[in-house]
Order: C-alpha cells, then sequence, then structure tokens
C-alpha cells in the first residue's frame, strides 16, 4: 500500500442517511471540498486499521490464488525444484486423467439443479411466507433449520435416510435401491439433500428482498386490474434484481464450492466426482502434485471468477446510482 | 388455503431428516436389528448418544471447535471492522478497490487457495496447529464481514464522527468510542452467523491438521463415521450431538442470525 506517499488523505465520507433509510449513500464519490490535515499518528492508524486486514487477505488469499496460477504451469513435488512445463498440466487433465470431465460435468449438473430447482422453489416459498399468513414465522424457522447445519452434517444427516439396509427409505418402500452407492443415482440423491439446505438459504434472502418491496407497487398494479401472477412477475420481480444477482452468486459459488456432502459420504468417488475433490486429492493423498493440483484448481478459480467479476460490476453499479 | 396446506407439508417434508436422526438416536441398536428401524419403539434411552460421547471422544473436539471459533470470531470482527470503518467513514481513491479485494476473497472457493495455502502453512510451521485454522478462518471470513459492517457504517449519521473530530478526538476514538459502540447489531448479528460458520467449517481442518486429537467437531465427523462403522443409532447420537451447538443457537438468537445473513445481501 502505497498511502504514505499519497498527499491528499481525503475528506471523510459524508453518510448522511439514518441507518433505516434504503437509498444508497450517495456519499462517497463527492468532490472534496477541503483537505483535512490528519496528524502523523492519525495516517498511521488509518493504515494500520486498513492495512493489517488487507495484508491478512493478501497473504492467506489472493497469495495462495495466484500461486495457483504460477503453480500449475509447473511440476511440483513439494521437494525438488520446480520445473517449468508449460501447459503440460492442462493437457494431461484434459486429455488422460479419467475423472476430469465426470466431475467437470457433475460440477454442472450441482449447478443446474441448484440454480433450476432449488432456487426458484425457496423464491416460492418466500412468496408464500411473505403473505402474513397464519404460522409464518414457524414455517420460517423450519425451512431455515438446515442452513444453521453443515454440510458434513447434513450428509451425516441423509446417509440415515439413504442407506441400503438401514435406511429410512428402503425400509419404507421396500425397494433395493443402493441410493449412495450407485453411480447412476447417487449424484441426485445427493442433490436432494444439497437443496434441502439450499431452499431455505434462498428462502430467507428472497424473504428479505420481498420485504422491502414498496406495497403500493402492489396495489398500484392491483387498481390496474392486474393478477398476482402477473403482479409478481412484471412489478414485484424487476425490483428485487439486486438480491437476484446476490442469489444468483450465492447459488453459483456453493455449487462450485460443494464438497463436504460428497466427502463425508464416499470421499467423492464412485459417481460423486467434483472438481473440488480432485483439487483436494492432490494434497490429502500421499502423491503431492503440486503443479498438477494447481492447475485444476486454477480451472475452478476460472469458473469462480466469472461470476465473482459480474457480481461486483453489479455492485460497482449501486455504489454509483 | 392452498398456501397453508403447501407449507404444512413442505415443512412435514423439511423436518423428517432431522426427527428421523433424533427419532433413531434413541433407539437401542438391538431394537431396531430385530424390528427395523421402521417400527414402533419399545423402549427410548440415551445411551447411543453416552457411546457416542465417550467411543468417539467427542468431548475432545467440542473443546477443539470452541478453541477454534471464538477467537476466530473475535479477531475477524475486531479487524474487519477497523478496515470497514476506513472503508465506510473516509473517502479515499482506495476505498472501492480495496472493498471488492476483501470482498471477492470471500467468494472464492477454498480449494482454489488449498494446494499454495498448504506449502505456506508448511513454511510457516502453521500447518496442524489449531492457530493456523484460526488465522484462515479469519482471512477467508474478513471479506463477508468487512462488506457487511462497511455498508452499517455508511449508514450511520455523518454528524456523529463530524462532532468527535471537531473535538480533536483521533481517528482511533472515533472508532472506538463512537462507530463501533453504534455497529453493536450488526456485530452481533455477525458474530451469531460467523460462530456458526466457523463451527460447520469441514474443509480447512481436514487439509491443514494431521493430528485427530486437533481436529474441530465437524471434521472429526470423518473418524466418527468409521469408528461407528455401520450402526446408524450411534451415527444418529453423533449427528445430533455435533448439530446441537448450531440449532440451539440458531433457536436462540433466530433474529441476529437472519439479520446476519440479509445483511450481507441488502444493500
Amino acid at each position: 500500500m502505497s498511502t504514505t506517499a499519497d498527499p491528499d488523505l481525503g475528506t471523510p465520507a459524508r453518510a448522511g442517511t439514518a441507518p433505516t433509510d434504503p437509498s444508497p449513500p450517495t456519499s462517497r464519490r463527492r468532490p472534496r471540498r477541503r483537505t483535512p490535515r490528519y496528524s502523523r499518528g492519525d495516517r498511521l492508524t488509518l493504515i494500520a486499521m486498513a492495512g493489517i486486514p488487507a495484508l491478512i487477505v493478501l497473504t492467506f488469499v489472493w497469495g495462495p490464488a495466484l500461486a495457483s496460477v504460477g503453480l500449475s504451469f509447473t511440476r511440483w513435488n513439494g521437494v525438488t525444484p520446480a520445473q517449468f512445463v508449460g501447459l503440460a498440466n492442462y493437457e494431461q487433465i484434459t486429455t488422460i486423467y479419467p475423472p476430469f470431465w465426470p466431475a467437470l460435468r457433475h460440477n454442472l449438473i450441482w449447478l443446474a439443479v441448484l440454480l433450476l430447482v432449488a432456487t426458484p422453489l425457496g423464491l416460492l416459498l418466500a412468496i408464500v411466507l411473505d403473505r402474513e399468513i397464519r404460522g409464518s414465522r414457524f414455517y420460517q424457522s423450519v425451512f431455515y433449520l438446515p442452513v444453521v447445519l453443515s454440510l458434513a452434517l447434513v450428509g451425516f444427516i441423509w446417509t440415515l435416510i439413504y442407506s441400503p439396509d438401514q435406511g429410512l427409505l428402503n425400509q419404507l418402500s421396500g425397494s433395493q435401491v443402493n441410493w449412495l452407492g450407485d453411480p447412476d443415482v447417487n449424484l441426485w440423491a445427493v442433490l436432494v439433500a444439497a437443496s434441502w439446505r439450499h431452499i431455505g438459504y434462498i428462502m430467507v434472502l428472497y424473504l428479505a428482498g420481498l420485504k422491502g418491496v414498496d406495497n403500493s407497487l402492489r396495489e398500484a398494479a392491483a387498481l390496474d386490474g392486474a393478477g398476482p401472477v402477473q403482479t409478481f412477475l412484471r412489478v414485484v420481480f424487476p425490483t428485487l434484481r439486486p438480491i437476484n444477482v446476490v442469489v444468483l452468486v450465492v447459488t453459483v459459488i456453493e455449487g462450485l464450492r460443494a464438497f463436504d456432502i460428497v466427502y463425508i459420504i464416499n470421499k467423492g468417488t464412485n459417481g460423486l466426482e467434483l472438481l473440488s475433490v480432485l483439487i483436494t486429492n492432490n494434497i490429502v493423498g500421499e502423491a503431492s502434485r503440486i503443479g498438477f493440483g494447481s492447475a485444476l484448481a486454477v480451472i475452478l478459480l476460472v469458473i469462480s471468477l466469472a461470476f465473482i467479476i459480474t457480481y461486483l460490476v453489479q455492485m460497482l453499479k449501486t455504489e454509483d446510482r | 388455503m392452498i398456501g397453508q396446506i403447501l407449507l404444512a407439508a413442505v415443512a412435514v417434508v423439511w423436518l423428517v431428516p432431522l426427527l428421523w436422526a433424533v427419532y433413531t438416536s434413541l433407539r437401542p441398536y438391538a431394537e431396531t436389528a430385530r424390528k427395523g428401524y421402521v417400527s414402533l419403539p419399545e423402549r427410548l434411552t440415551f445411551d447411543n448418544y453416552v457411546t457416542a460421547w465417550t467411543q468417539g471422544d467427542m468431548l475432545q473436539y467440542f473443546v477443539n471447535s470452541l478453541l477454534i471459533a471464538v477467537p476466530a470470531v473475535l479477531a475477524v470482527l475486531f479487524l474487519s471492522s477497523t478496515a470497514a470503518f476506513v472503508l465506510a467513514r473516509f473517502s479515499f481513491w482506495f476505498n472501492l478497490p480495496l472493498l471488492m479485494f476483501f470482498t471477492a476473497a470471500n467468494l472464492l472457493p477454498q480449494q482454489v487457495i488449498i494446494t499454495p495455502l498448504y506449502r505456506l502453512f508448511l513454511e510457516l510451521g502453521l500447518y496442524n496447529t489449531q492457530l493456523g485454522i484460526i488465522v484462515i478462518n479469519v482471512a477467508f471470513q474478513m471479506g463477508f464481514c468487512v462488506f457487511v459492517l462497511s455498508n452499517f457504517m455508511r449508514a450511520l449519521p455523518e454528524e456523529l464522527t463530524e462532532a468527535a473530530r471537531m473535538d480533536g478526538a483521533g481517528v482511533w476514538r472515533q472508532y472506538w468510542q463512537i462507530v463501533l459502540p453504534l455497529t453493536r447489531p450488526a456485530l452481533a448479528a455477525l458474530a451469531t452467523l460467523q460462530f456458526a460458520w466457523i463451527y460447520n467449517d469441514f474443509f480447512w481442518a481436514l487439509v491443514l491438521v494431521r493430528d485427530g486429537d486437533k481436529m474441530p467437531v465437524t471434521s472429526a465427523l470423518n473418524n466418527l463415521q468409521g469408528n461407528f462403522f455401520t450402526d446408524n443409532n450411534l451415527v444418529a447420537a453423533g449427528a445430533v450431538l455435533v448439530a446441537l451447538p448450531t440449532v440451539l443457537i440458531y433457536l436462540l438468537l433466530q433474529k441476529h442470525f437472519v439479520a446476519g445473513l440479509t445483511m450481507g445481501a441488502n444493500k
């Protein structure tokens, strides 16, 4: 950080909005009217207050993320010096590394199910609960309950449902399906469990968004003769745009991060391969293939960044408004 | 009316896995082996909990989790509140880039950074230590906390710090005596949420801790399953025990919990 060399340590931000005011503060880009002089002590305090947290994030998050990119072009076992091999790791991953394409496919299916099934269901629950129904608070608590559990625990709990001999599902239905062992069905079974958690999460986000929608909008639409569905699609949904972006990002990130649940169930093998598992196997396993693992990580990084950047651009727009 | 029926039906479906876990955990293994799991109980006992607790070394794991989560929550709230204060109450050219720098870091999948992080931890002597797990949780959760807190602090009236400044209060006093006390609602919400998230974390300890006796309880689940072979009653008791802290926090502090989450989404 080169802030010490910067002569204009800016003016204090004007944040004139009360905590309850939902309109975004318009203060940040305001032209400076005066240049307050900060004492040396104040400058150092400011630098430390922002700098130390930034340094921690740089060292332990962004540093390793960048290092992944660098290391992905090398072959390194962690002992002998790393060797530059160009794109060889990427070539191996896409051509002769059997679990890669299945893992990528599973990640995409995971994303698709969360986005196209779980998220709309979460929205639907939010819409129903937003209408001051009796027991609304109770239902909210119930739907949100799985969200407070870790995904590892969700995997644990659902094995009690899915286990072939002792599980609820087979004991109840008399079926012989090996829900978590059969590679043709286990991904879908796990996705039911993952959605069970995800739907509540999305519901809470949308519920908060819906509470913020101005009721006069709805009333105006009703006066114009719009039905409830029309009102929602034409009037309410468009105002939820910022929430939609957050939900999209949260969902995509959850989809790409998916790991715990499959790792608990079968270490992410036999139909449950995911990119996150393949990366981890290069560290947890005995074979320390740092370059190879990094290349896998970069593939996941690139996919994630596409969505993170979309989100940040949206954030910028909101800031500028 | 349709709404009511729909909600009631979904609520039942939602509760089944949890209630089933509780029910299974309360039944003796011998009885379920004889009658099957879908059967009326002759006897309900806490025996499985006792066995899970002792055989699974649960106390140790719970203590480990506390030793990680409590310092990590305190550290991340303190550090992110100082950064948020600078970002929210001053207008420097780097404010927006820095806010993005923090926020985006929290959105990366953990696995993206794990390979170099593992090497870094070995170099720094953080590998296989609880301090290491605290550090990475703090670093990783910082982005979310900075984001939420800076939004909150920016909405506080400017006159507050303005008046303090006129009285000659330095930057630190403006932060510590004026802004931070007013940020308490956001801090409470974040503390609740962060405690649950860090308690729930499975991945960091799985990769960055080697010794079983240093594992937090969520990561130790992995071993529990092996220890309990195919005794679903024990698995269920273990699962309920591990779920208990976050479920209790949620039931007691539901308002904070949900507020923390939606503060991150509603800006």
